[in-house]
């Protein structure tokens, strides 16, 4: 049988063998659920690879990042909204960065989720840039812990589908769409 | 402030909530001076529309006065505006190439997961529709928060009433663009299924984009007045059957252009309806398809069809063999009402369309429920209710 393999993204397989594939695209891998997705941004690439390489920043936009510390050139210190009001917190360390190109990360030992991954910005003519994201984690406390934040809604998946929608936001209209009426609303859509 | 909210199928209350705020730089907050109930808004108060939740503010016709503004909105406070019911960012790919209600942005990220699964790409935000369509709080109410106002609205300068001007909001632009995506060229034969607000626009924009002749077809008599009115050949189909009925009035050729617009909903004892409407009670089906099934069926061989009822999920008995073997095009969409506005608005002031003939009630913001029953009951006389918050604050 001729090899069934296609140009469809790695993180679209039906096969859970070809997590090993991106695995091996990262530098360092922790976790082993995969996700990916890509968003076309009518931006020029230098400007989102800037904004988004402020860590700091990305809160803006991450609905479940409470805070992201810079302790260095190459470290930062997550702090991230986990279910029932709890938070989960680690460090991690960029693992290689290209300026307006990439960026990839690992988390460093005894994160509460191990996770790691890249961000990939392409030029994409006339429609702006290309954001991908390619994320591997370990879902909180094994298979439950993924179907309670699946619950919450902190599903990394989801997670990361509507950040990427955000950022797009963020970067074209200058503001993050709501459809809350009131500032009252506003917090509780966040919260 | 008072509004108009649903609590379930044919349930809608006006109640008391909170009065809206600017939010984001680009908001404005609007007080209400005329809003209509839609065709659109029966498919919502009969319960057809799915991702609805109890004490939602509905209502995506609407036009009044600014009141407030964001620091990156463009209107002025005082300013009267009618406001698109599709919300749009006015700054990605598709606001670039006018296709307003399939930006990008308006649609809060969350609300976009429904319907992406649904429909593989999310569509834009919509006043009053569903959380579908971003789950924003409609123009039924005394004030409205508008984002991206600097995009959306249109000024109207002062001493033209709002009843000339209140449809550019929705189903003007819409029956524009329905005739538009039937790619008329003179001396063609247009069909219209439906006369409500939304097929009576299509018949006078066709006239004005050349067409020779238009026939309306319906089966509320008053209706189909209206639509002789503007030169119209008439089809009730309670008294005609409708393909033969056409294919004689075209010579045996079949309608140039036909344009659906019934929706959902369509009425009539044809069995391919029956059938659906068995299935959509019995929830094995979700649309009741007939318009456009005739449609289909009774267009001229390369003839194109337009699409600007609305439908939500799937069907089937869906002619898709004739559509094929005759060749046929279709258009279809959610308006993109902003495209449209600066040419409609002045073919009013020019006095080349006529928007007042369709306003059969007038009431207040505090009668809404009674003008949603009257408008779902008596479609013969109801042909469109215009609500005007400001008939309660003169009554209080
Ligand atoms: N595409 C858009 O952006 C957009 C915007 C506004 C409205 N709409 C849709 O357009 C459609 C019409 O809106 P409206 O406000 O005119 O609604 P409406 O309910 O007032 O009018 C529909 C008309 O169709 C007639 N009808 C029913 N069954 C028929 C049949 N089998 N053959 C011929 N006529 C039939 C009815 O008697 C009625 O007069 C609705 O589906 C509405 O949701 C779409
Ligand atoms: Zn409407
Ligand atoms: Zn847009």
């Amino acid at each position: 049988m001729a090899d069934l393999r296609d140009d469809a993204p790695i993180t679209t397989s039906k096969r859970s063998d070809r997590i090993i594939d991106a695995t091996e695209n990262l530098l360092e891998a922790k976790g082993h659920s995969l996700v990916g997705r890509s968003v076309t941004i009518n931006r020029p690439r230098a400007e989102l690879y800037a904004y988004w390489r402020d860590f700091t920043k990305l809160p803006s936009f991450m609905d479940n990042v409470e805070r992201v510390d810079v302790v260095d050139d190459r470290t930062s210190h997550w702090v991230v909204k986990a279910p029932g009001g709890k938070t989960a917190e680690w460090d991690a360390v960029i693992t290689e960065e290209r300026p307006d190109e990439l960026i990839a990360w690992a988390s460093t030992e005894g994160a509460d989720v191990p996770n790691s991954g890249r961000i990939d910005f392409r030029d994409a003519g006339d429609r702006g840039t290309v954001v991908t994201a390619t994320i591997l984690y370990d879902p909180p406390a094994g298979f439950i812990g993924k179907v309670i934040a699946k619950m919450f809604q902190r599903e990394p998946a989801i997670q990361a589908r509507r950040d990427l929608r955000r950022f797009k936001q963020l970067m074209e209209t200058g503001e993050i769409a709501t459809a809350a009426r009131t500032h009252k609303q506003l917090k509780e859509e966040i919260a | 402030m008072r509004a108009l909210t649903w609590h379930g199928k044919h349930d809608v209350r006006v109640d008391t909530v909170d009065d809206p705020e600017i939010l984001n730089p680009r908001d404005a907050i609007i007080k209400v001076t005329s809003t209509a109930i839609c065709g659109s808004d029966l498919h919502l108060y009969d319960g057809y529309i799915p991702t609805m939740q109890a004490g939602d503010i509905l209502g995506h016709e609407f036009m009044g006065e600014v009141v407030e503004t964001g620091p990156k909105s463009t209107l002025k406070k005082g300013q009267r505006v009618v406001v698109p019911f599709t919300i749009a960012c006015g700054s990605c790919y598709h606001c670039g190439k006018h296709q307003y209600s399939a930006c990008d942005n308006a649609n809060p990220a969350d609300n976009q997961d429904i319907a992406q699964t649904l429909y593989g790409q999310p569509m834009s935000g919509l006043f009053g529709y569903s959380h579908m369509t971003g789950g924003y709080a409609g123009g039924q109410a005394e004030y409205v928060r508008v984002p991206f106002s600097d995009v959306g609205p249109i000024v109207i300068p002062d001493g033209i009433d709002d009843d000339k001007v209140l449809f550019l909001s929705d189903i003007l632009p819409t029956g524009w663009q329905a005739a538009e995506f039937a790619q008329i060229e003179p001396g063609d034969t247009v069909a219209v299924w439906g006369c409500g607000p939304v097929g009576l626009f299509c018949v006078q924009s066709a006239f004005l984009m050349g067409a020779e002749r238009v026939i309306a077809i319906d089966h509320f008599p008053r209706r189909l007045e209206l639509a002789a009115k503007f030169g119209a050949e008439t089809l009730n189909f309670e008294e005609s059957k409708t393909y033969e009925a056409l294919m004689q009035m075209t010579g045996g050729i079949g309608p140039d252009a036909c344009i659906d617009a019934v929706g959902l909903e369509a009425h009539g004892l044809f069995v391919d309806n029956v059938w659906d409407q068995i299935k959509v009670s019995t929830f094995t089906g979700t649309d009741r398809t007939h318009s456009i099934r005739q449609a289909i069926i009774a267009c001229r061989k390369g003839g194109r069809v337009s699409m600007p009822a609305v439908y939500g999920g799937f069907v089937d008995k869906f002619p898709l063999g004739a559509f094929m073997e005759k060749g046929l095009t279709l258009k279809t969409g959610q308006t993109h009402v902003q495209h449209y506005l600066p040419g409609l608005l002045a073919a009013i002031m020019e006095g080349k369309i006529d928007t007042t003939f369709l306003i059969s009630h007038r009431m207040a913001l505090s009668e809404a429920p009674e003008g949603y029953k009257i408008f779902h009951d008596h479609q013969n006389d109801v042909t469109k209710v215009v609500l005007k918050p400001g008939l309660d604050r003169v009554a209080a």
